[in-house]
């Protein structure tokens, strides 16, 4: 198992980053915050991305995408993450591609040459509280005739105010808490009972509240076995938590570098402060850190397109380990930049609000540090 | 023996091999140093099955797998040797045999030596015939490794060797030692050393074991009297030692973190821990311990990828190098933390001298034997500075 990028995976990831560079780098980021952009993205450049086939990456050739793979999905999550760019690939061409692989022949067929093609957002309304917790799912889907009613809110929809349909995950059987007794339904937003709210994130990523108020659904719009939907769920979360962790890893190396261009340049006391050892050991350490939080997501990638039966583990690791790093990182980079580094003219503390929001969507460090402790049985 | 090329043919030809020749009271990880194959020449097998796994695995050149034939090693390339050592993890299978010969100074001969020292050093270190040790350290030269003071001085055909090393390892245990001297006192720091071998049965050599916090003597101070060293000994060019010695110091560091996955006790730190804190619920019984124990499984995860890639990168054709030190440092602050974590898991118990787990490993004894790991080979500090310096390219002061 090659945990170097082949030819073609690498070639990507060079083009990716020299378009977003172009495109989609931490100035365009600032535009939409500061334009208020409600979609939180351009839509002209999803376009443009889809049309390069980044929205089809991980929808199978059959029904219009590439199959591209995780391991190349990642290495342009890093590419996004060192630009902090802006676009619906977590939402859309990583979970809800994922998420409508479990739809019936159909609504697949439709949806996902929808995604490959950039013409369909899709949304993942998963958590209900403040900490993510999927077993806690208390949205419920109360039988009616042949289908469901759907009652509840959910929060911190990635990508929710652009959505054309939403991946919801209800509550069919059991209590909030038991792992069993889980559907995911498709619904589109523009079905009665349905609204959105748009938060305001700290890092203006795109996130918003969903409220289903007596929303209908069919058995048709199910994705994988109603009352049982929790594997299929773990997997559409465990390929959203690789790709965080990716965008992390990205984020965490770029601003080292950053941060390791001003030690170098930055000068006090008649030298660069990167020739003080107490500044050189902390950026050393942060290397070090960014090492291992790079192999963490390359390894969960290599292993989720194998179909290996340690990729949810290790996504688990992969998501706490870079978050934890991204989280160091940006703080550091705050610090050591010293005081122009608390000024919003200066792009690390975007760094700084991406890796924290980053780090906390899917789930935190404890969550995954917990749920590697189960995965590993202590 | 011939090796197969193509790597599926490979995999399943050495997974035969280690099935019909490896020792089932191999297939367990080694306990700790002691229970670890270093040959020698007063080498006593721990058992029966030690010296088979050694003889088996000697004769067809496993012992140094990536060595060439001609030096008793295999000829295998680094995709082969990395097979290998994953189907060997795979029914935790030991190494034959661990020795300073086969992490260091073998690298720097392969590099550095002549074709006669290659040819009568090299097959000895494979077979474990003769067990070296390493004369680096000195009292007065430990991370400023380089203002050594050592002597070696040329007369005719021999050099006269006479000064004291310290930290080295095993030295009361070793029949050939490997070591840093100055050779011209005159010239610039740097420029004055050089590497040489010699017999430590000659004349004039004496080692004095060192008591440590563990209660063990792993290394000795070592002295040198008057010994007499052949020319014909010396490795790399005279005065042109410091190259031979800082390759050597970059071996050490990827053998510290790689290949010393089997050195270090390998039981995973999960199952230690609901060894000694109990479990409730099939959960490690205290919160906290569990949270601290997910998050050193986490890092040591994170490391074994780090090497994983570093290991597919080299045979990509990008060199370890100096990466070396980011697997060093890290391997070293992941070692203490897991000792720290087992101690902790014990609570009191952990603290008393004669306090074993299960398996028979003493846990106060490796807990303090780990405090070593960020010290020697390069403490973590100097790991660091080489990280800044190099990888980051940052300004000295």
């Amino acid at each position: 198992m090659s945990m170097t990028p082949t030819d073609e995976e690498a070639m990507l990831a060079a083009s990716a980053g020299e378009f977003l560079a172009r495109r989609a780098a931490p100035k365009d980021l600032r535009s939409l915050r500061d334009e208020r952009v409600a979609l939180g993205f351009r839509a002209e450049l999803w376009h443009e991305m889809a049309g390069m086939g980044w929205a089809g990456m991980l929808v199978d050739e059959q029904h219009g995408g590439s199959g591209f793979g995780h391991f190349g999905s990642s290495l342009l999550c890093m590419e996004m993450g060192r630009q902090l760019s802006a676009s619906p690939f977590l939402s859309t061409a990583v979970m809800g591609a994922l998420a409508l692989r479990g739809a019936k022949p159909g609504p697949r067929e439709r949806w996902l040459r929808r995604i490959a093609d950039g013409e369909a957002i899709v949304a993942l309304a998963v958590d209900e509280d403040r900490r993510h917790a999927p077993a806690r799912t208390r949205l419920a889907a109360t039988r009616d005739g042949e289908g469901f009613v759907l009652q509840g809110e959910k929060r911190f929809v990635i990508d929710g105010q652009a959505a054309d349909a939403f991946v919801v995950a209800a509550r069919t059987a059991g209590r909030p808490g038991d792992a069993q007794g889980l559907s995911l339904f498709l619904v589109e937003a523009a079905q009665p009972g349905l609204a959105v709210r748009p938060l305001d994130m700290v890092d203006s990523r795109a996130a918003a509240v969903v409220t289903l108020d007596g929303v209908r659904v069919r058995p048709d719009d199910a994705l994988g076995p109603i009352g049982q939907a929790g594997p299929l769920l773990e997997e559409v979360l465990d390929a959203g938590r690789l790709a965080l962790a990716a965008e992390l890893a990205g984020i965490a190396d770029e601003v080292l570098r950053r941060t390791t261009d001003y030690l170098k340049q930055r000068r006090q006391f008649g030298q660069p402060i990167g020739s003080f050892q107490a500044l050189q050991h902390r950026a050393a350490e942060l290397h070090c850190q960014v090492e291992l939080a790079r192999s963490v997501v390359l390894r969960a990638a290599r292993l989720r397109d194998r179909g290996d039966p340690r990729a949810g583990l290790h996504a688990s690791v992969a998501k706490a380990k870079a978050g934890e790093v991204a989280r160091r990182t940006t703080e550091e980079a705050v610090q050591l930049h010293g005081g122009i580094g608390m000024t919003d003219e200066l792009d690390i503390g975007l760094f700084l609000k991406r890796a924290r929001v980053a780090g906390a969507l899917l789930g935190d460090r404890d969550f995954h540090a917990d749920r590697v402790a189960t995965l590993l049985d202590f | 023996m011939t090796f197969e090329e193509a790597p599926d043919a490979f995999r399943a030809q050495v997974r035969d091999w280690l099935q019909a020749n490896c020792p089932p009271e191999m297939r367990i990880p080694p306990l700790g140093e002691d229970d670890i194959c270093w040959g020698g020449r007063r080498w006593v097998f721990g058992s029966d099955a030690q010296r088979l796994w050694l003889e088996r695995a000697a004769a067809v050149g496993l012992t140094v797998p990536g060595w060439p034939r001609a030096y008793g090693g295999a000829g295998l390339s680094p995709e082969q040797v990395s097979i290998l050592d994953e189907e060997m993890l795979r029914i935790d299978a030991r190494s034959p045999l661990e020795s300073f010969g086969i992490w260091m100074l073998g690298p720097a001969l392969l590099r550095f030596g002549s074709e006669e020292q290659k040819r009568l050093h090299l097959p000895r270190i494979a077979r474990g015939e003769i067990r070296w040790c390493q004369g680096y350290s000195e009292p007065g030269a430990g991370s400023d490794l380089a203002s050594l003071s050592t002597r070696a001085e040329l007369r005719g055909d021999h050099f006269v060797v006479n000064g004291q090393k310290i930290w080295t390892s095993y030295a009361d245990q070793a029949d050939w030692i490997f070591c840093l001297a100055r050779s011209d006192a005159a010239a610039p720091k740097h420029r004055g050393i050089s590497f040489l071998m010699f017999d430590m049965a000659t004349p004039g050599v004496t080692t004095r074991p060192i008591k440590l916090i563990s209660g063990k003597s792993p290394f000795c101070e070592t002295f040198f009297d008057e010994v007499a060293v052949p020319a014909a000994n010396l490795v790399g060019p005279l005065h042109g030692g410091w190259t031979v010695a800082k390759y050597l110091l970059t071996q050490e560091r990827e053998m510290i973190s790689g290949r010393a996955r089997g050195l270090h006790d390998g039981r995973p730190l999960r199952s230690i821990a609901k060894e000694l804190a109990g479990v409730e619920d099939g959960r490690i019984a205290d919160p906290a311990l569990r949270a601290g124990v997910a998050l050193a499984e986490i890092d040591a995860i994170a490391l074994e990828a780090t090497i994983a890639r570093y290991v597919d990168e080299a045979a990509a054709g990008q060199e370890i190098g100096d990466r070396s030190s980011v697997l060093k440092y890290c391997n070293a602050e992941i070692a203490k933390r897991r000792q720290g974590l087992i101690v902790e898991a014990a609570g009191m118990d952990g603290l008393r001298w004669d306090f074993q787990r299960r398996d028979g490993a003493p846990v106060a004894q490796d807990w303090l034997r780990s405090r070593a790991n960020s010290i020697e080979g390069g403490t973590a500090e100097i790991m660091l500075g080489i990280v800044a310096k190099r990888l980051l390219d940052l300004p000295g002061s």
